[in-house]
């Protein structure tokens, strides 16, 4: 049987490669999964760009920094399948959280509130100091994109450091960072220590924001185009069966176990289900599309994602806007070989490969190769459009 | 070595022996100026200060996205640092990666420099893989060896048997059923245990 080896870090949204591995989906497909689980990103795309491991559960912007050789010899990679919409939240500790007073409310409030206090810190000669989980991570676009829409300065007003996903509790508990932007289930891991309080969810700064991806090396997708379109089919079925809230809690037990997460279950469960507990000791908090695992057509690759990614980077000096920048960064994600591997199955196929992004305020129809695809809201918090064929107004717009 | 200006290496790794080991190899190479890191607190600020040459680390430290975000920084600022060695180099560096190391070394140093320091790196890093194996190989004999000490006493008390004998009964057990003497004597004192036999 045709082995994948997948590079993995201890998050959520990690479950489809480990359901489709654990559930025998992908052995059902004729391909095995076999996992491969690192503390940190670097050492998950070194696995990956020099063959350690065949494909990888990677960030969006780091699989287009590394394709695009950003920081690094440049490595063609390819992103065929989306591994979830969404699913991080901003917290901040106990202290920025009562000084903030109450969360959990408008989202609009809660970034006027926080980068007013920001400001204020700056005033007094502090910043804030914020963890994200990587430089080219969408947390860090995110909590950018909040903060400088609320009336803050991410590189002068506040400061931006850099924690792995796993050490992000503990930062909290030793009063190293004020917030952070992490996926879960570390931010449930602070809170239950009663060490922080999630203010907002990612989803609720942009409806469907792009997240993780499963990358390939480009020689991979070449030579083994079968067994991609395998592996993709048996990522799609555990998409079907994560999306079903009567085995959340089957699948969150799944993930606790120490070779995946190793965190417990009803921590895990709280991202699957969307119902989050942001403080310790408080009610549960449903958060509407939290995580995004599945319909939708969640896994296919709009490049117009990758686009909006590359726009962020360039507005914050983190890759240069150079000739064919945008062509180059949408290159990476492949709706082509989505569409090739999940024909003839029950996958809703877009016929397009770029949308507006941000430009659905409430649920919409759209045009599909098969099935009938429902687009649910998505756009960002303030509003603004992404039309990835005006994507240098957009960058221009946001560099006044 | 060429008599240029002394490489000045960092060594990041959160196990001691193995650091150690490293460091060995370069000086017994003729490199000096070696710095051992240990510590994940602080690592950025102390290299930083350090300003070192090239930067060996193991594959695995947690401690990796944190300091390329402060190699992405230094370079916006002052000091270029690139990742690894040039791309013409890649089949080394997927050795390296192999044996479980990373290296980020200050750009434009010439490939002939720090070729030896990386393959020597890989060297060191196979050997200590190569010991811990036999070290916990060796662990694993010992504990064989008391299981089938136990085992022998037990048949010798209830048996009364003599030693030869007793190792006799277990080897022809083992040859019968096709299995390993340590196995068969760990199999014996478990029924014992569960039995209340031993105490």
């Amino acid at each position: 049987m045709s082995r994948f080896r997948i590079g993995f870090v201890p998050l959520v949204d990690a479950v489809l490669p480990i359901v489709a591995h654990a559930l025998g989906l992908a052995a059902r497909e004729g391909v095995s999964i076999e996992l491969v689980r690192d503390p940190s990103w670097a050492t998950v795309r070194d696995r990956l760009i020099y063959g350690q491991t065949d494909a990888a559960h990677l960030l969006a912007p780091l699989a287009i920094a590394t394709a695009m050789g950003l920081d690094r010899p440049a490595v063609p990679l390819g992103a065929p399948f989306m591994l979830g919409l969404n699913g991080n939240t901003v917290t901040v500790s106990a202290r920025v959280a009562a000084l903030l007073g109450g969360e959990g409310g408008d989202v609009a409030a809660t970034g006027r509130a926080l980068a007013a206090l920001a400001r204020s810190e700056v005033a007094v000669g502090r910043r804030l100091r914020f963890a994200v989980v990587h430089r080219y991570s969408s947390h860090n676009y995110m909590l950018r994109y909040w903060l400088a829409a609320s009336g803050c300065d991410p590189d002068r007003d506040v400061e931006i450091i850099v924690v792995p996903p796993p050490f992000v509790a503990e930062a909290f508990a030793l009063g190293e960072i004020d917030g952070s932007c992490v996926g879960e289930p570390w931010n449930s891991v602070a809170v239950e220590r009663g060490d922080a309080v999630i203010v907002a969810a990612t989803s609720q700064i942009w409806n469907r924001g792009v997240e993780k991806l499963l990358a390939f090396r480009q020689g991979v997708l070449d030579e083994r185009s079968e067994d991609v379109a395998a592996l993709l089919r048996a990522l799609h079925e555990a998409g079907r069966i994560v999306a079903d809230p009567g085995r959340h809690e089957e699948i969150a037990a799944l993930l606790a176990a120490p070779e995946y997460i190793g965190q417990p279950s009803d921590l895990i469960l709280r991202a699957l289900s969307g119902k989050l507990v942001l403080r310790h000791d408080a009610e549960i908090t449903p958060i509407e599309d939290f995580l995004v695992l599945h319909r939708e057509a969640a896994n296919f690759p709009w490049r117009s994602q990758a686009m909006w990614l590359y726009s962020q980077m360039v507005r914050w000096g983190h890759a240069p806007l150079g000739e064919g920048g945008f062509e180059a960064a949408a290159a990476v994600f492949r709706p082509d070989i989505y569409r090739a591997a999940l024909a003839g199955t029950d996958a809703i196929l877009p016929s397009a490969s770029a949308k507006v992004e941000g430009a659905i305020a409430r649920s919409l129809g759209a045009g599909s190769v098969t099935g009938r695809l429902i687009l649910g809201p998505d756009r960002f918090f303030d509003g603004v459009l992404f039309d990835p064929d005006r994507a240098l107004d957009y960058v221009a717009a946001q560099a006044r | 070595m060429p008599k240029e200006v002394p490489l000045k290496i960092a060594v990041v790794d959160e196990s001691v022996a193995r650091a150690a080991m490293i460091e060995e190899g370069l000086r017994e190479a003729g490199f000096s100026d070696i710095h051992l890191l240990l510590e994940r607190n602080g690592l950025v600020a102390r290299l930083t200060t350090l300003a070192p040459d090239v930067v060996l680390i193991n594959l695995e430290n947690p401690g990796r996205d944190i300091l390329e975000e402060s190699f992405a920084i230094s370079r916006a600022l002052a000091r270029p640092i690139a990742m690894f060695v040039d791309q013409s180099d890649e089949r080394s560096i997927a050795e390296a990666v192999d044996a479980g190391i990373s290296a980020y070394i200050v750009d434009g140093l010439r490939k002939e420099r720090i070729k030896p320091i990386l393959e020597l790196a890989v060297r060191r890093f196979h050997a200590f893989s190569r010991l811990q194996q036999e070290l916990s190989d060796a662990k694993s004999a010992l504990a064989e060896r008391k299981a089938i000490d136990k085992a022998k006493a037990l048949l010798m008390k209830r048996r009364g048997i003599d030693e030869p004998a007793a190792y006799a009964l277990l080897r022809k057990q083992a040859m019968d059923t096709g299995r390993r003497v340590a196995d068969i004597a760990e199999a014996l004192l478990t029924a014992e245990t569960l039995l209340g036999g031993l105490s």
